[in-house]
């Protein structure tokens, strides 16, 4: 007997192959810091409203995750980690992950400017364009800086939420964004020196493939000195306290430790244990942002300066 | 030999996976445009729907008619 299949090689899509466009673990990060930005906000929001300005802030930021798929498919083809991707995998056709990234996109801003403001609509579409079409498109493929500009894109989610607030800028939200600015190259950078991906066929610029290793480690421990006065000075301004300050000093304090350690490594004591320095650097800048953010909002609970 | 037609295939299972999720995104849908709307009409937000009446908040300031001027004049 024969099998007969209803269909050949990849199989339809199913509900979840298009959450998995929306890049669901970004997007976490981005309603945690977007949440964090509006709550700490001087100016008290309606809980529904501020549950659905995270939600479509997020939604923004899974559009533009949509978006980055479409146009990055033969990257994601090739390097081994981006595989399984719905486009690559076959599963979900590009054509399909441009209209679901256009569409969301669209529709998030305007939902946004009627449940928050115009102002942080707008905001939330620079941002898609930003990751869209700044980074994607063009930064991406062109220079080893792609990340450090590219990193605005996900720094801008806590000002987006301060914004949906207050209707505004203002100093603590840029020192909000400053944070994960400067954080986003020391944290990629210690990521892209343990995983040796093949950037180079998929003809991404990574400051590890251009520069070099030892080049790449200068850089990691530069950005945690650079990254440190803007957390401390974020603790200056009205948002911080004595628990972000104490927060900020001691993960300051092992992050550029932690980047000293990976500057006066070499390759060969790295490879030696597995590179057990850069994953631990890497995890530690995970529990950098979270806990910076953490400390944010418990402290605007428990009363600021 | 006849062998029973399977009718449910594992494409059906997907796409019975889409249905139901599109289905819950939209029902959710709903309901969070009805919480907002809740919301922002017990917040008083303004308001400018079509009500059948001129609005005279918006009209521009009547030009004075010619007996107040002549009470204005007489003053």
């Amino acid at each position: 007997m024969t099998d007969i299949h209803a269909y050949e090689n990849a199989p339809e899509a199913e509900f979840g192959d298009y959450v998995a466009l929306l890049k669901p673990r970004v997007m976490s990060l981005v309603v945690f810091t977007a949440f964090v930005g509006l709550w700490v906000a001087p100016v008290d929001v309606h809980p529904v409203i501020a549950f659905c300005s995270v939600l479509f802030i997020a939604l923004g930021g899974g559009a533009s995750g949509a978006l980055n798929m479409w146009y990055d498919a033969d990257i994601d083809a090739v390097m081994r980690r981006t595989q399984k991707r719905p486009i690559p995998a076959g599963r979900v056709t590009g054509s399909e992950a441009l209209a679901i990234g256009l569409t969301l996109s669209g529709f998030s801003v305007m939902m946004l400017g009627l449940a928050a403001n115009w102002f942080a609509a707008a905001f939330l579409a620079f941002t898609i364009f930003f990751y869209a079409v700044v980074y994607t498109m063009w930064l991406k493929r062109w220079t080893p800086q792609n990340i450090v500009i590219g990193g605005a894109a996900g720094a801008f989610p806590p000002m987006i939420g301060w914004a949906c607030a207050t209707g505004g800028i203002s100093l603590e939200s840029v020192l909000m964004f400053a944070l994960i600015f400067f954080w986003t190259p020391p944290h990629f950078w210690a990521l892209a020196l343990f995983m040796k991906e093949d950037y180079h066929k998929a003809g991404v610029p990574m400051l590890t493939v251009t520069h070099g290793r030892a080049a790449t480690r200068r850089h990691i421990f530069a950005y945690t000195l650079v990254l440190a006065p803007f957390a401390i000075w974020l603790g200056l301004t009205s948002i911080g306290g004595p628990l972000y300050m104490a927060v900020a000093v001691v993960l300051n304090a092992l992050f550029i430790h932690g980047g000293w350690r990976i500057l006066r490594r070499d390759e060969q004591t790295a490879i030696a244990d597995g590179y057990a320095v850069e994953k631990s650097v890497f995890k530690l800048s995970l529990y950098y942002l979270f806990l910076h953010f953490l400390a944010l909002l418990v402290q605007s609970w428990m009363g600021t300066w | 030999m006849v062998m029973a037609l399977r009718t449910e295939h594992e494409l059906h299972r997907r796409r019975r996976s889409r249905n139901v999720g599109l289905g819950i995104v939209l029902a959710s849908f709903v309901v969070l445009v009805f919480a907002l709307t809740v919301v922002k009409v017990r917040q008083g937000d303004l308001m400018e729907g079509f009500d059948h009446q001129p609005r005279v908040s918006v009209l521009p300031p009547e030009a004075p008619t010619a007996s107040q001027q002549t009470e204005e004049a007489a003053e």
